[in-house]
């Protein structure tokens, strides 16, 4: 089967200057495909061009066997787009927003249905300009769905939505994708990216820092687990280090800390075991997408 | 029905929400009219209007507002925010060109254009008893001219502004020397020959000039015609060449 997506070697240059510098992936169908990087790092220009919405300077980008350059008509009929910053006109209202956009696809669909199921049915007559920033959020995933799209493309999907809501679209946007539609999402978000993705692409000034699932992408950073206790009785922390996968160990007052990698955790607890001390306020403190992506980038998100 | 039919419906709807809009383009002209038409006299040839009936030159001066108003403060005014707001940048990832939009929304000002001018005709001939255009066809000719040109104007207004906000500037800085030179403050009558040479070939001068030629029973001169063709196809070109469809 041929990727939905197909993009090798997308360039976008402004001033001589390369935002987007000749990245290639692609996407399965079904997948959620997650693109993740700093603000700049050329997330926003790479999935415009690949919208139609930008001239690419050199690369070539397929979605649905279409090139967005030449067959924007056609592919506009079967992608759905939430595009980061925009405004509908204020005094459009909510379910003449929704009825309009419908109107523009072949098959598109209920957009009352839509309405109910991103929490709008009670804003139905309501105008733009009278919304919430989450209301007017998720007013924009609807009419990027209401086309019944075959690739859904999402551009800071819970930007100005609270924390329950976020959960909530998480949630809605795995059904998304559940119901056969890939998605494309653009996040600066880690546990957005952590816990929607399929895949995900770091990027960085306009390139693929790296390339994996969530999982992978953690473990190919190599990131070490930190484990820490107060043992129950006297130990002599130092003669862990002999432990396979132990890298160091330190302590601090009652408690002592061990970090490793691998399965060295067992390893501690079982020699524990054998020496009879318990270890009591036992934490373990796992690796995330967070330390993987200081990991590989060399940097925090913020920066 | 197709894109355009839709979003010229949705568009005339929002245009109806917009009161202010509504006031300027059909309450102001018609109160213009009303307002003048109520002094005793007007309704008889006035010497300093080259003998035109008062009623009939203010309402000629009615339709000049209507045509600058809606075309060199509105036309910039929405299409500056629509881009700005990205109102065009979400139509450009949906089957439907922004293109689309733009034209739905000058049918919408068009369609208010002639609406507005219809009521201020209708007010003359059934308030003040005062005969309607007498060349009826020049005079439509030379309102849908007025709009063409007007509106062009508008758009390349839009077209070169980088904001929302200079986009309605630079339509306010064109309205009121249009309005000025085209003769809407005082009569071209009453101005030296030069001034009135340059508000002839102002499109809102022309426009009225050419209006109330033909109100008057007179076919209008060509070159009002051709000067107003001439502002749509020219400005009508730049603004199409120059027009920016993102905020960059």
């Amino acid at each position: 089967m041929t990727p939905v997506i197909e993009v090798t070697g997308l360039t976008k240059r402004y001033g001589g200057q390369a935002v987007v510098d000749g990245i290639s992936f692609h996407v399965e169908r079904g997948e959620i495909f997650g693109i993740l990087g700093p603000n700049g790092a050329g997330k926003t220009t790479a999935v415009e061009c690949m919208e139609g919405l930008r001239r690419r300077d050199a690369g070539q980008v397929q979605i649905l066997g279409l090139d967005p350059m030449a067959d924007g008509h056609r592919l506009h009929q079967r992608i759905g787009v939430q595009l980061q910053e925009t405004q509908l006109q204020d005094k459009l209202k909510v379910r003449e927003a929704l009825e309009l956009y419908a109107s523009f696809y072949p098959n598109p669909a209920d957009w009352r249905e839509l309405l109910d199921r991103w929490g709008l049915a009670g804003k139905s007559d309501a105008r733009f300009g009278k919304l919430s920033g989450g209301q007017k959020q998720r007013l924009f995933i609807a009419l990027a769905l209401v086309g019944n799209p075959e690739v859904v493309f999402l551009d800071e999907l819970t930007a100005g939505l609270d924390p329950g809501a976020r959960r909530a679209t998480w949630d809605l946007i795995a059904q998304v994708r559940d119901s056969g539609v890939t998605v494309v999402l653009v996040s600066h978000f880690m546990d957005e990216v952590e816990e929607l993705c399929d895949r995900v692409a770091i990027l960085e000034r306009g390139r693929i820092a790296a390339l994996d699932t969530p999982a992978g992408l953690v473990d190919s950073a190599g990131g070490e687990y930190r484990m820490r206790f107060r043992p129950m009785a006297p130990l002599d922390e130092q003669s862990l280090t002999i432990l396979p996968g132990v890298t160091a160990i330190g302590r601090h007052g009652a408690h002592v800390t061990v970090t490793g990698s691998g399965d060295f955790a067992s390893a501690v607890t079982a020699e524990l075991a054998r020496r009879q001390v318990i270890a009591a306020d036992l934490r373990i403190e796992g690796r995330s997408l967070d330390s993987a992506y200081v990991a590989l980038t060399g940097r925090t998100m913020d920066t | 029905m197709s894109g355009f039919s839709r979003l010229a419906l949705v568009e005339g709807r929002l245009f109806l929400r917009e009161k202010a809009a509504l006031i300027g383009v059909f309450g102001l002209p018609v109160a213009l009219v009303i307002g003048f038409g109520l002094i005793p006299g007007f309704g008889d040839p006035q010497k300093g209007l080259s003998d035109q009936i008062g009623t009939e030159y203010i309402a000629g001066l009615g339709v000049a507002i209507v045509l600058a108003s809606l075309g060199l403060t509105g036309v910039p005014m929405v299409i500056g925010q629509y881009r700005e707001r990205g109102v065009l940048r979400r139509l450009a990832v949906t089957p439907v060109r922004p293109l689309t939009l733009l034209l739905a929304d000058l049918a919408v000002w068009a369609a208010a254009a002639v609406l507005s001018v219809a009521l201020v005709v209708a007010v003359v001939r059934f308030v003040f008893h005062v005969p309607a255009p007498v060349q009826s066809g020049w005079f439509l000719l030379s309102v849908a001219l007025g709009i063409a040109s007007l509106y062009a104007v508008g758009l390349l207004a839009a077209a070169v502004a980088p904001t929302a906000r200079s986009s309605a500037g630079i339509g306010w800085l064109l309205f009121f020397p249009n309005m000025f030179l085209a003769g809407v403050y005082f009569p071209t009558e009453e101005m030296s020959a030069t001034m009135r040479e340059v508000g002839n070939f102002t499109p809102l001068g022309s426009a009225l000039h050419a209006v109330r030629d033909s109100w008057m029973g007179i076919d209008p001169r060509p070159e009002y015609l051709g000067i107003m063709a001439a502002w749509a196809l020219l400005a009508g070109a730049l603004a199409a060449r120059f027009f920016r469809w993102d905020q960059a």
